[in-house]
Parts: structure tokens; C-alpha cells; sequence
């Protein structure tokens, strides 16, 4: 289990920093595919079975797909893929470094618990039970604004006609 | 020794480090949009972590909500990209920086 986690995390990581780094857009989101089926590993490790399935689902399949075909659709040349200016990749490390070490000095200082209880069912069937009962209000509210997308989406998208 | 909560923490904190860096750093608009999943993702890890070590699935059914918002808006998001493209012929977002074309 333990080695798991490294393995998983390390790799994410790895990822992570190789979608940022990479020149070409198709590539990252290749890794960022890696990405989330690690992510999907950590959830299964963290006993949260269904947001693994999820997150296969929904990120690795239904969001990159949709990522990939308006890469394809806008045609990107290569001649549009420039090298990075410096100011902006020292201010990107270094907010995010700061960001890190900054979360680091809080958690370092925190009281957290450290072990996880034993007694924890987190299957299917008790997250449906509350989200159809105690979050049942979101839930509804959720398919209203998928919806609200799908209209804002087909509004967007269509060509200018006037 | 087991993995802790604060371990956890750390690799989602580093994630979202990572995610950060990207939206400032990169130029293309597809990038900096995947680096925004990326901090979302990192979220999602900490609620689950979090769910798990309190023993409470409020966190997980929150991550569930998240899922699907975002699933939402990189639907929208890619909409507007592809909008702009339309008009500008670049996704670079050092070009994007009219409000009003």
C-alpha cells in the first residue's frame, strides 16, 4: 500500500511537471491523461472506489476527448508553438514554489490526524444514500446547470448568421 | 510506517503548485486551461483524503460535485477558445488581451 502511494504520486508528479514543461499541446494532454489515471489509483488507495471510476469516466475519458477534438478542430501550426519567455516561467516556478513551501510550513504545524479509522464504508451504495437524500437539493441543481452549459455551449459555438 | 493525511496533502499542495505554475507561465490558452484541471484535480485529492481520515463521505460526494462543474465548464471553456479562435486565428494568450474585438 505503501509503495503504492509513492509509486502512484511520483508519477503524477512526474506528469504534472512534463504537461507543463511540454511544447506541444497534443503531448500534454496525453500526460495529463497519465495524470488523472494516477490521480484515479490515489482515489482507489484513499477507498474512494466510485470518484475513481469517475474520475476514469468522466476526466480521462469524456474531458479530454472533448480536449483533443478542439485541438484538432483549431489546426494549431507549429509555427504557432513558440519557446516560453523568461519572466513568466521565473514568476510561474516561483509562485508555485512559494505556494508549496508556504503549504508545507502550515501543514507542518497543524494537528492532524494521523491514523485513518477503520470503520469506514465507503462503497456505492451509502453515496447514493446521501446524495439522494441529504444532497438531493445540489444534485437537482447540478442538472440544471449542466443543462444551462449544453444551451451556452450550442449558443457559443454556432456561426455568426446575422 | 503508513501513509498519513498530511502526506497526502502534500502531494495534492505539490499538484496544485504545479497546476499554478502552468496557468502563469504558459502561453497557449489550451495549456493553461489543462493546468487549470490539474488544480481542480489537486482539490479533488485533498477532499478525498480528508473524507477518508475523518471517516465522513461529505467529502466525496463534494468531489462528485466538483466532477461534474468541470465536466461543465471545459465544455464551455473549449466553446469560448474555439470562439476566439474564429475571430483571432491564434490561441496564444499574449494575443487575447482585448475585452471588445
Amino acid at each position: 500500500m505503501n509503495l503504492l502511494f509513492y509509486i502512484f504520486s511520483g508519477l503524477m508528479l512526474l506528469c504534472a511537471a512534463l504537461v507543463v514543461a511540454n511544447r506541444h499541446p497534443v503531448t500534454s494532454a496525453m500526460l495529463l491523461i497519465l495524470v488523472f489515471f494516477f490521480m484515479a489509483g490515489l482515489f482507489v488507495l484513499l477507498e474512494a472506489f466510485f470518484l475513481a471510476v469517475i474520475q476514469v469516466l468522466v476526466y480521462a475519458g469524456a474531458v479530454m476527448v472533448l480536449f483533443l477534438f478542439v485541438m484538432m478542430l483549431l489546426d494549431i501550426r507549429s509555427s504557432q508553438i513558440r519557446r516560453q519567455n523568461a519572466p513568466a516561467m521565473l514568476a510561474g516556478l516561483s509562485v508555485g514554489f512559494a505556494f508549496w513551501v508556504e503549504f508545507w510550513l502550515i501543514l507542518r504545524h497543524s494537528a492532524l490526524p494521523v491514523g485513518a479509522p477503520m470503520n469506514f464504508d465507503a462503497g456505492i451504495r451509502p453515496i447514493g444514500k446521501l446524495l439522494f437524500s441529504e444532497f438531493v437539493l445540489p444534485f437537482e441543481i447540478t442538472s440544471l446547470l449542466l443543462l444551462a452549459a449544453l444551451v451556452g455551449v450550442v449558443l457559443l459555438s454556432q456561426k455568426e448568421t446575422r | 510506517m503508513n501513509i498519513a493525511l498530511s502526506d497526502y496533502l502534500l502531494v495534492s499542495a505539490a499538484l496544485f503548485a504545479i497546476g499554478l505554475a502552468g496557468v502563469v507561465m504558459r502561453r497557449n490558452t489550451l495549456v493553461i486551461y489543462m493546468s487549470l484541471e490539474m488544480m481542480l484535480n489537486a482539490s479533488n485529492l485533498a477532499l478525498a483524503a480528508f473524507s477518508k481520515f475523518n471517516a465522513a463521505l461529505n467529502g466525496q460526494i463534494l468531489v462528485f460535485f466538483i466532477i461534474t462543474v468541470a465536466a461543465a465548464e471545459v465544455a464551455v471553456g473549449l466553446a469560448i477558445i474555439v470562439a476566439l479562435f474564429r475571430v483571432r486565428q491564434t490561441v496564444s494568450a499574449d494575443e487575447i488581451n482585448l475585452m471588445k474585438y
